[in-house]
């Protein structure tokens, strides 16, 4: 119920960002995730909706369903760094906690990408907000004015990602030395 | 609020250092305070004197090489971690697990839970002021390092999971050991609660005392018994089923409150629905394997995502896994509760008076290791 819900209203994010190619990677990869093993979880309002996602030969971006039993987690969401904001003012609006907050570094690619863990009190439903930064200018704005609580996720991400949250009241290094200048889990750190 | 730690002459507040080796913190853990006389204007907890890098030593090493890691972050109940950890990377691998391995955990784990919680009751006690109960605690809790030691060999940093199952099988000696322990404990809560919970010095500390509403734990990611004691039902055990916790039956204990004395109140019934998961567990324990029958040697699970939560005795224990597909982690994310627990205290604690600011930081039982990582 509350997935079909937070579904169809984060679907309203992707309105004006259909051409971006980089969101329809990241879309077409959780799209990718086997869809087998579903039947028993889903319910009639996901169906319709994958049933227009697989209309087009190529599926339009949006958030993608994944297989809970598999991964842990009902709901990702790729979206571009700007739109971060909204969605989670929509889970906020939704009530919403926050897990956690992370980074990965895809070297490979050059980018840094966000995770951000959301989970229900009152229904079992983890949506993941994922976003792609690029290596070398990695910003994207605080969501700590919504939930305090990202305050502190935010400064972990930074002190070991050096991901900049526009924003943020007090980006200061939080678990490590408070003169570290260094990002200790970027693949190309050397201790 | 680095401003609003500049000292304002006209305020006349000063500022206060508690710790970083203050005995109510449990660890090393220091909080910045502004004060104005003995009522709290802010307060900013300071982390990472035990940071250790967990997570990087997790991309370094194999899936079963960290192992011992998950030991060594909540020091006070390892076993929820080696939980959360094997069940993550069990997802993420598709490894089955035998029932008996699954029960064997859940008696451990909630074996341990009560250790975690009567530690916690002693040190919380001797926070206040009162230092007997300590004693009467440690000595409960010894029992079960005793029990626990003759299955996973160690007293503290359990290592006692494996990818597919336990280590080491239990025997009759453990099981009557077990039983008489609960009969035991079951004679001591009644003291507790006459001696401690209804001490009215205990009441008046507690009472109304650091009151955290269901907002305030929602935005800050509040889990376990903070929740809990602010009326918020959940537990990861119910909320999100995992191992063979269905086949049992307990109740979580909730109170609306939200004060330190809620709080206090869910980890004290907390150990009594700890003790019915073991008993039935005992009483239902299947014969079988404990391992798999193929041992589990090279994992390597799929590209992509995963995440497992566990109900650690602190709250909600998440492990995030991002595999390249190789047999280390390319990311593992550890999401400690009192991280998050944590977190709120800076809100919580504005406007308090100090010795009150000291129940509330107690009542969120706090481990630091755990916190750093």
């Amino acid at each position: 119920m509350l997935l079909a819900k937070i579904k169809e209203e984060l679907k309203s994010l992707y309105d004006d960002i259909q051409e971006s190619p980089e969101i329809e990677e990241a879309a077409a990869e959780t799209a990718e995730v086997p869809a087998a093993e579903e039947g028993a979880e889903t319910t009639p309002g996901r169906e319709e909706v994958k049933a227009e996602e697989a209309a087009p030969a190529s599926p339009p971006p949006g958030p993608g369903d994944t297989d809970y039993k598999t991964k842990g987690y009902h709901l990702d969401v790729a979206l571009p760094p700007e739109k971060v904001v909204a969605a989670v003012e929509i889970l906020s609006r939704e009530n919403f906690f926050i897990e956690a907050i992370t980074g990965v570094d895809w070297i490979e690619e050059q980018q840094l990408e966000v995770v951000y863990d959301f989970n229900h009190f009152a229904e079992l439903c983890r949506v993941v907000i994922r976003s792609r930064l690029d290596r070398n200018n990695p910003e994207i704005p605080t969501i700590s004015h919504i939930y305090q609580g990202a305050n502190w996720h935010e400064r972990e991400t930074h002190d070991f990602f050096g991901i900049i949250f526009t924003g943020h009241p007090n980006l200061e290094p939080l678990l490590l030395p408070e003169d570290a200048d260094f990002h200790p889990l970027l693949k190309d750190f050397k201790a | 609020m680095n401003g609003s730690l500049q000292q304002d002459i006209n305020q006349e507040t000063f500022v206060l250092n508690l710790g970083p080796q203050h005995p109510a913190t449990h660890g090393v853990l220091r909080v910045k305070l502004v004060m104005d006389g003995e009522y709290i204007v802010d307060a900013e907890p300071v982390l990472g004197y035990i940071h250790r890098m967990h997570e990087k030593m997790g991309e370094n090493r194999t899936w079963a090489q960290f192992l011992p890691n998950c030991g060594r972050m909540d020091y006070l109940s390892a076993l929820s971690y080696n939980h959360g950890y094997v069940a993550a990377v069990e997802r993420a691998a598709g490894i089955e697990v035998p029932e008996r391995a699954e029960y064997l955990r859940v008696i451990t784990v909630e074996l341990n839970r009560i250790s975690s919680h009567l530690l916690w009751f002693g040190a919380f006690v001797l926070d206040l002021g009162g230092f007997t109960p300590l004693l009467y605690a440690f000595d409960d809790r010894e029992q079960i390092l005793d029990l626990l030691e003759s299955v996973t060999g160690s007293r503290l940093t359990y290592c006692y999971f494996r990818f597919g199952g336990v280590y080491n099988d239990i025997d009759d000696s453990f099981i009557t050991g077990t039983r008489e322990f609960i009969k035991r404990l079951r004679r001591r809560l009644p003291m507790y609660d006459a001696l401690v919970t209804k001490n009215i010095i205990l009441i008046k500390r507690l009472k109304d005392i650091g009151p955290i509403s269901q907002d305030m734990a929602r935005r800050y990611g509040a889990t376990g018994p903070v929740a809990r004691g602010s009326g918020i039902n959940f537990d990861v055990r119910k909320h999100e089923p995992y191992s063979v916790y269905p086949e049992f039956d307990f109740d979580i204990p909730v109170y609306q409150e939200g004060d330190s004395m809620a709080r206090y109140m869910v980890r004290m019934d907390e150990m009594e629905q700890s003790m019915r998961i073991i008993e039935q567990a005992l009483d239902k324990l299947p014969e079988g394997e404990i391992q798999p029958k193929k041992a589990v040697k090279l994992i390597k699970p799929e590209k992509g995502d995963y995440y497992h939560a566990v109900e650690a005795a602190r709250g909600s224990f998440g492990v995030r896994i991002v595999s390249d597909g190789t047999n280390s982690a390319y990311r593992l994310k550890l999401r400690s509760p009192t991280y998050s627990n944590l977190s709120l205290f800076g809100e919580a604690a504005k406007g308090m008076l100090l010795p009150d600011a000291l129940a509330l930081m107690g009542s969120l039982d706090l481990v630091i290791p755990e916190i750093d990582r």
